[in-house]
């Protein structure tokens, strides 16, 4: 279709969660369920050596894949160097290193 | 979803609204948009109630588009108001009725305005002597025109030719409305039924033999916004909002839109048009469009007009299928004539919506 | 020497029986028929999941005692200070009792969720209270309106607290905790359900309520969700359609719950407000009955020879209101034996 109105209708930014697919967060919080206490404080993230210099945001990556925002995640996780400091400041004993390791291997067997 | 409760809210959110005697302030955009909608308003109001309404050829806009596009002062608009109060009290009158929701929202926030803050009141009545050697009083009542159709919804019943139902099987036509944002959102004390289950259109629907439809999204704004639409760049994000809520309605397989507002009205009927170009999504059934009624519009039907004398060739989305639905005459050649008799050509056709 | 109480939930029934036991008659008056107040719409206590029964039948006990006079489904209507400085307080089948001293205890109410409009309660079919789920729980089940088992449950905080839309700019304390103790129950009845809790801030203040929450999100997979509901709708479903932001991530969010379990906080009682009104009692801010002193004189109020217990001066958990009732059964002893007061 030629477009020649000048714009295009927004898409929702909204996370439609009813539509989500959320067989990547089943995966890894079968794989490393400490993740589940994660209660938001941002430790990660502050501390990340990535983070300093990148738009990766650890805290908010897991988030998006808990609710099913896969696609932002994905296009975020290859930023970590896994240093393993967010794992060392977490106040709730999230595994985040083995998390993220987990969220790599789920990538490879999707492409598979 | 359990009514009782919804009543009860209607209940705590009635608002008084003036018998008899009304100033009227016209809106902008409707004058060019639904022009017969205003017109059926004052022949209603005059020639079917024996209400006295004055349609003042001196009133201007409110200047409410200019306002929330940043284009006018507040100082401004609150003088330009001044002015039509002066209007009205010149003309002995004490009820002013805005026929646009945002004129009802502004006229409602200045009010409120000047009796949180008089010291603005005084100024604004500076700048009205300054400007125009005028002086006001504030009116008695200020209502909107679909809160005064929603008064008499029962006495326009008693007159009624048509019924908001399916002549052929008997079904009450099922109906969603959309209250313009500035109509209770800001004030819900101001609007019939409050701000979150309104009943000011959904209550005429009920006493015309239609049946209103709750949809999830009903309360979302339609997306015109001011700068939003106005501004090209903006304007993606203005449609996705009526695209969000034609999505949410579709299910419910409404018979007509019902709106209360000039820029919901407008909106919610040509971007139907404009989505069905764009992406080639139509949202009535078999390819048609939801037809976009309002509330004169809706209540002329109802009384027996003509549907081309209350100018719904005007719609982009076609009427027809609710005209035939509803039981109600038209004459398809005279769609496009003018008052003369004369032919005015027709629109192009869209490429995907039916019309 | 006898001391009124009026409400015989649990701060007025620990009230009573600590003065009993001291040697002091006590008149509680109750509006009910049976004491016990909120908590007999309670199933179990967190954090231990004690039965609210065992509770209850300790309440009973307490206002058992012998020097214990219980006044049941009756309100004062008029009440007087004689020239001694002693309350003569009428109730309404009648009788006349006579106190040294006032002991108010008249808790606090649930909020009124259809005052929270957006939320749709009472008219959408699928939002219940917390109260109405404790009443569910005790019952075993939980079904939709339509009949089905609910596959996905969204707990929603802060229902009439925190809410200067709603005169409420307090936190009631105690929905946190709640939410994560029905929370667990829920996935107990439902162990293949999407369990969910939209909160503004989770307040675990309570000893082993940190715990709790720690427990629902790894052991029994309860998802928490920081964001406030700005409005639920209904589908044709009969599901329950909100709107939220996760803020967290910092996108709006959207999504269907078959059951939605409104958190409704406390607000002072009626009682309360009337006592107020006829005894001259300073109110805070948030309408609950304002101490003399936030911090030495919990239990005493403006006016002398009136004192006040539990949830009537702020929400408080139920540990906090026992121990309120004691401290308050202590000041009373104190005001009574010390024959010439220097106010």
């Amino acid at each position: 279709m030629n477009n020649i109105w000048g714009f295009t209708i927004s898409n929702a930014r909204a996370i439609n969660y009813d539509k989500n697919d959320h067989s990547f967060a089943q995966y890894i919080i079968e794989k490393v369920p400490s993740i589940q206490l994660c209660i938001g404080c941002g430790g990660c993230t502050a501390t990340c050596t990535a983070g300093m210099f990148t738009e990766f945001n650890i805290r908010k990556l897991q988030m998006l894949v808990k609710r099913g925002e896969n696609q932002e995640a994905y296009d975020n996780l290859h930023k970590c160097m896994l240093c393993g400091k967010c794992l060392l400041v977490c106040p709730r004993g999230v595994d985040t290193r083995r998390m993220i390791f987990n969220m790599l291997k789920y990538i490879d067997n999707q492409k598979q | 979803m359990k009514l009782e409760a919804k009543q009860q809210i209607w209940k705590d959110y009635q608002k008084e609204i003036a018998d008899d005697r009304y100033y009227y302030a016209r809106s902008c955009i409707r004058q060019t948009f639904f022009p017969g909608s205003e017109w059926a308003y004052l022949d209603i109001l005059g020639n079917k109630l024996g209400k006295t309404v004055f349609d003042d050829p001196r009133h201007t806009t409110c200047t409410g588009i200019g306002y929330h596009s940043d284009v006018v002062p507040v100082e401004t608009i609150m003088t330009v108001v001044a002015r039509h109060f002066a209007l009205m009290t010149e003309a002995g009158f004490e009820n002013i009725t805005p026929s646009c929701i945002t004129s009802f929202g502004i006229y409602t926030e200045i009010l409120h305005t000047w009796q949180e803050h008089p010291e603005t009141e005084e100024q604004t009545r500076e700048f009205l002597w300054k400007a125009t050697h005028r002086e006001f009083k504030k009116p008695k009542n200020l209502a909107h025109t679909s809160d005064v159709i929603y008064k008499f919804r029962n006495e326009i019943a008693a007159l009624k030719q048509h019924s908001l139902t399916d002549v052929h099987t008997g079904r009450p036509l099922r109906v969603v409305d959309h209250i313009g944002c500035h109509y209770a959102k800001m004030f819900p004390s101001q609007g019939i039924g409050g701000a979150e289950f309104p009943a000011v259109l959904s209550g005429m629907v009920t006493a015309w033999g239609g049946e209103p439809v709750d949809y999830p999204e009903r309360r979302h704004c339609c997306g015109f916004g001011f700068r939003n639409y106005l501004v090209l760049a903006n304007r993606g994000y203005s449609v996705a909002n009526s695209k969000k809520k034609f999505e949410s309605m579709q299910p419910y397989e409404p018979d007509f839109i019902i709106t209360n507002c000039p820029g919901c009205a407008m909106f919610l009927d040509k971007w139907q048009y404009t989505i069905s170009e764009m992406e080639g999504t139509t949202y009535g059934k078999n390819g048609y469009g939801i037809p976009v009624l309002t509330y004169e519009e809706a209540a002329a039907l109802v009384l027996g007009y003509d549907p081309w004398e209350i100018g719904l060739q005007m719609h982009q989305v076609s009427v027809e299928p609710l005209l035939e639905k509803m039981g109600i005459p038209y004459d398809p050649d005279a769609k496009y004539r003018n008052l003369r008799g004369e032919d005015m050509g027709r629109p192009a056709c869209p490429t995907y919506l039916k019309v | 020497m006898s001391v009124i109480i009026i409400g015989a939930g649990a701060a007025g029934c620990e009230a009573a029986f600590r003065l009993a036991e001291a040697g002091i008659q006590v008149e509680v008056v109750e509006k009910e028929n049976q004491p016990g107040g909120n908590l007999n719409n309670w199933y179990q206590l967190f954090p231990d999941r004690k039965p609210a029964s065992l509770l209850r039948q300790r309440l009973q006990q307490c206002v058992s005692h012998p020097l214990v006079h219980l006044h049941t489904g009756t309100v004062p209507v008029k009440i007087q200070r004689t020239p001694q400085g002693s309350f003569n307080v009428n109730l309404d089948d009648g009788a006349l009792l006579e106190g040294k001293a006032l002991l108010v205890t008249t808790g606090f109410r649930t909020f009124d969720a259809t005052r929270k409009e957006e939320y749709g309660y009472g008219i959408y079919e699928n939002v219940i209270t917390s109260v109405e789920l404790e009443n569910y729980l005790a019952n075993g089940s939980l079904s939709t309106s339509t009949g089905k088992l609910p596959q996905r449950i969204g707990f929603i905080q802060c229902v009439g607290s925190r809410d200067e839309k709603m005169c409420n700019f307090h936190c009631s304390k105690v929905c946190c905790i709640t939410a994560v103790k029905q929370a667990i129950e829920l996935r107990e009845l439902f162990p293949d359900a999407e369990i969910l809790c939209f909160y503004m801030d989770m307040r675990m203040f309570g000893p082993g309520y940190e715990e709790m929450y720690r427990e629902a999100q790894e052991k029994y997979n309860i998802k928490f969700i920081r964001g406030r509901l700005s409005e639920a709708s209904e589908n044709q479903e009969k599901q329950v359609f909100v709107k939220c932001e996760d803020t967290l991530i910092g996108k709006p969010l959207r999504m269907t719950l078959d059951v939605m379990v409104l958190m409704v906080g406390m607000e002072s009682s009626d009682g309360s407000r009337w006592l107020a009104k006829e005894l001259g009692l300073n109110l805070a801010p948030n309408g609950f009955i304002q101490a003399s002193d936030p911090h030495y004189a919990t239990n005493l109020t403006n006016v002398e020879g009136v004192f006040i217990a539990g949830c009537v001066s702020s929400p408080m958990n139920l540990t906090d209101t026992l121990t309120d009732a004691r401290s308050a059964a202590l000041a009373i002893q104190e005001f009574l034996t010390i024959p010439i007061h220097n106010h």
